[in-house]
């Protein structure tokens, strides 16, 4: 994974809530059965409407997404941040995620930023306002800034410091074998296995 | 120190534990299926990593298989081999299609015997939650964990906060187990669960059979729950006694008095409460695009205007017209054009004998659109030795080979754009069933009455007496 540090870019105002991983790629598009590609799969349903704001060409090019509450939920489907990441967006701000979703970005580099309700309504409204403002991610100050705005928001240390390192979480449990080998070791010989 | 539920399992499954890093958990079972796994496999062979556990990794076919016979989806057909492949190079159990074991992964864990008690279970799939029915902690996983799972056997996982959602006191006679849920999530909202891990608690929870606590816990998601979870009793351990992966003998006996364990302690707190009056529950039919927008089958469509949060209107307006449904509208006056009984939530036995109580002499409304999918094959047998299978088609529904067929569409069984459907599944957003599909949530009592009078309604409006008929 490349290591994030500071994203700075335009934003997309996505003024939608509970925007579910559904909307973000649909099942039809799951059926691909490799990692890239998923970028013009993303909200394929809306951008058939040409008011849709992802059609908006004043907005082309943002690398933040600004999106209302509870983003991201329903379906694991780690697609939905593949396609998100591959149409061009490192960084989504909105009031709350779903768990799993939020997750997900944290695997792949993309980052989730939870903003108060108020904040988000705040830029968003200035993005509409005017659609070439600047907005700056920094992971390691764990600050948003741009014309508005200049708030910290929160990640938990282990994560952020994965995120700036750009490190591999597989890589990183693997250094603990030895107390994976020590765990199984008193796990109970009842506890089911499968036989083939 | 008193402990839930919940704290209890995770203790026992912390393989490290370090300051300001989150615990990294042993994963006993892992499942997986043919759309989440590719690209997990694919990672372990860019990394050369083997699979550390092929013998706690089970496989099935279920999100895109066909579930009557004609031309194969050459895509669809392609990630299904791509499973196949995997499994075979890595040792891993498979139930592909034309398998007798082959279901909905959801269905057959806990047909199988493998969900159990104090089990920490994982899947690439949110569904997951379903397995909490037994007492264990089941999480949905993305595929980047699926590929960590894989490798490790472990997951490093934050701990979540923990939320009782206790129902206390008797179900109104007809109020199922998907009413129970639906009538949770309408109150907490699709975000009421985030971050935490819900017990179901209460009487009206410890009356459910196994298979209604699995309809509970499945829909915990929807919510915005990371887990659900009911403590595991005497109808867990009957349910578990005896199915082919369930511990025999002394071991059985050993299990039980693990499992007996679990339970949370009498003076354990938990971060949040949500008491409910089962005695208020009722029958319910969502309206909107999210599980939460979710209404009592006796009341109307509302009006967005009488919503107060600017956000809630907004969401309620644009659903309303992707649903094509006028504010006011009595539920029971809403016709579907199709009927949908299936999915990892309601495709158990009791689900298909619970719609075939009503269908029993009774034929689907002219015109309507009406199949049956069972959650697994083994289902399947079991209905056609009870009979159910000439029940539904007697009835005038299509009966169907197992998968998650019309719950996300992913195999030719899809509505039409505009397309109404009455569906025992679990998620009415946009498209959903088909891109401009509209979909209506609701248990498969409800579903079957309604496939018959050809608008929303419960077996009481059409007479009859679901205890009675069981």
């Amino acid at each position: 994974m490349e290591p994030v540090t500071t994203i700075t870019g335009t934003a997309l105002p996505l003024d939608r809530s509970d925007v579910d991983t559904d909307q973000i790629v649909s099942a039809e598009s799951l059926k691909r059965i490799e990692r890239t590609g998923f970028g013009p799969f993303l909200f394929a349903e809306w951008r058939k409407d040409p008011g849709f704001v992802l059609n908006d060409l004043r907005f082309a090019g943002a690398s933040i997404l600004i999106a209302g509450p509870n983003f991201g939920c329903g379906s694991s489907r780690e697609h939905a941040p593949w396609a998100l990441e591959d149409a061009g967006f490192r960084a989504i701000l909105a009031p709350s995620f779903a768990d799993i979703f939020r997750n997900n970005c944290y695997k792949i580099g993309l980052l989730p930023v939870e903003l108060p309700v108020e904040v988000v309504r705040r830029v968003m409204d200035a993005v509409l306002r005017d659609p070439t403002l600047q907005i700056t991610v920094d992971l390691g100050a764990r600050r948003v800034t741009g014309p508005g705005v200049d708030e910290v928001f929160e990640i938990d240390d282990f994560t952020r410091w994965r995120l700036l390192e750009g490190l591999d979480d597989i890589g990183l449990t693997l250094r603990h074998g030895d107390a994976i080998d020590a765990y199984e070791i008193t796990r109970s010989e009842w506890l089911p296995r499968i036989r083939t | 120190m008193p402990q839930t539920l919940s704290e209890k399992v995770w203790e026992r499954h912390v393989v490290h534990r370090a300051e300001a890093e989150p615990d990294l958990l042993y994963v006993d079972l892992h499942l997986i299926h043919e759309v989440t796994s590719p690209q997990a496999f694919d990672g372990l062979r860019v990394h050369g990593r083997r699979v550390r556990r092929a013998d706690l990794t089970v496989a099935t076919m279920d999100h895109n298989v066909p579930t009557a016979p004609g031309p194969e989806d050459p895509i669809s057909a392609r990630q299904m081999e791509a499973l196949a492949r995997n499994c075979e190079e890595f040792g891993i159990m498979l139930f592909p299609t034309g398998h007798p074991g082959q279901g909905i992964v959801h269905v057959i864990g806990p047909q199988m015997g493998l969900t159990q008690p104090g089990l920490l279970i994982v899947c690439g799939d949110s569904h997951t939650s379903t397995h909490g029915a037994f007492g264990a902690l089941a999480i949905g996983i993305g595929t980047s964990e699926v590929e960590h799972v894989l490798a490790t056997q472990t997951l490093p996982q934050k701990r979540p906060g923990t939320l009782a959602v206790t129902v206390e006191g008797d179900l109104p006679h007809g109020v199922t187990a998907k009413d129970v849920i639906l009538g949770i999530i309408a109150r907490i909202g699709t975000g009421g669960g985030v971050g935490h891990i819900i017990e179901y608690r209460g009487s009206a929870i410890r009356s459910l059979s196994m298979e209604g606590r699995m309809t509970v816990c499945n829909m915990s998601i929807e919510g915005g729950a990371r887990a659900g979870m009911v403590a595991p009793d005497d109808t867990t351990f009957a349910y578990l006694e005896g199915r082919p992966q369930a511990p025999k003998g002394s071991d059985w006996d050993r299990a039980l008095d693990e499992w007996r364990s679990l339970a949370t302690d009498p003076d354990a707190m938990f971060d949040e409460e949500v008491v409910i009056d089962a005695a208020r529950l009722t029958s319910y039919v969502s309206w909107g695009t999210n599980p939460g927008q979710t209404v009592s089958i006796d009341d109307a469509v509302p009006d967005p205007a009488s919503l107060e949060d600017a956000t809630k209107r907004e969401s309620a307006e644009r659903a309303l017209a992707y649903m094509g449904l006028e504010p006011g509208t009595a539920i029971r006056d809403i016709r579907p054009d199709t009927v949908f009984i299936g999915s990892c939530t309601n495709s158990r036995i009791s689900d298909l004998r619970e719609a075939a109580a009503v269908l029993h002499g009774r034929r689907v409304r002219e015109g309507l659109r009406a199949m049956v999918v069972p959650g697994s094959m083994l289902v399947k047998v079991q209905a056609e030795k009870e009979g159910l299978d000439q029940v539904f088609k007697a009835a005038g529904f299509e009966w169907r080979d197992a998968g998650c067929s019309m719950c996300l569409a992913m195999n030719p069984d899809k509505l039409s754009p505009g397309e109404r459907c009455a569906s025992t599944s679990n998620r009415n957003f946009e498209g959903r069933q088909g891109r401009g599909g509209r979909t209506h949530l609701v248990s498969p009592a409800v579903a079957a009455a309604t496939a018959v009078a050809g608008h929303f309604c419960t077996p009481a409006d059409l007479g009859v007496d679901l205890a009675r008929e069981d």
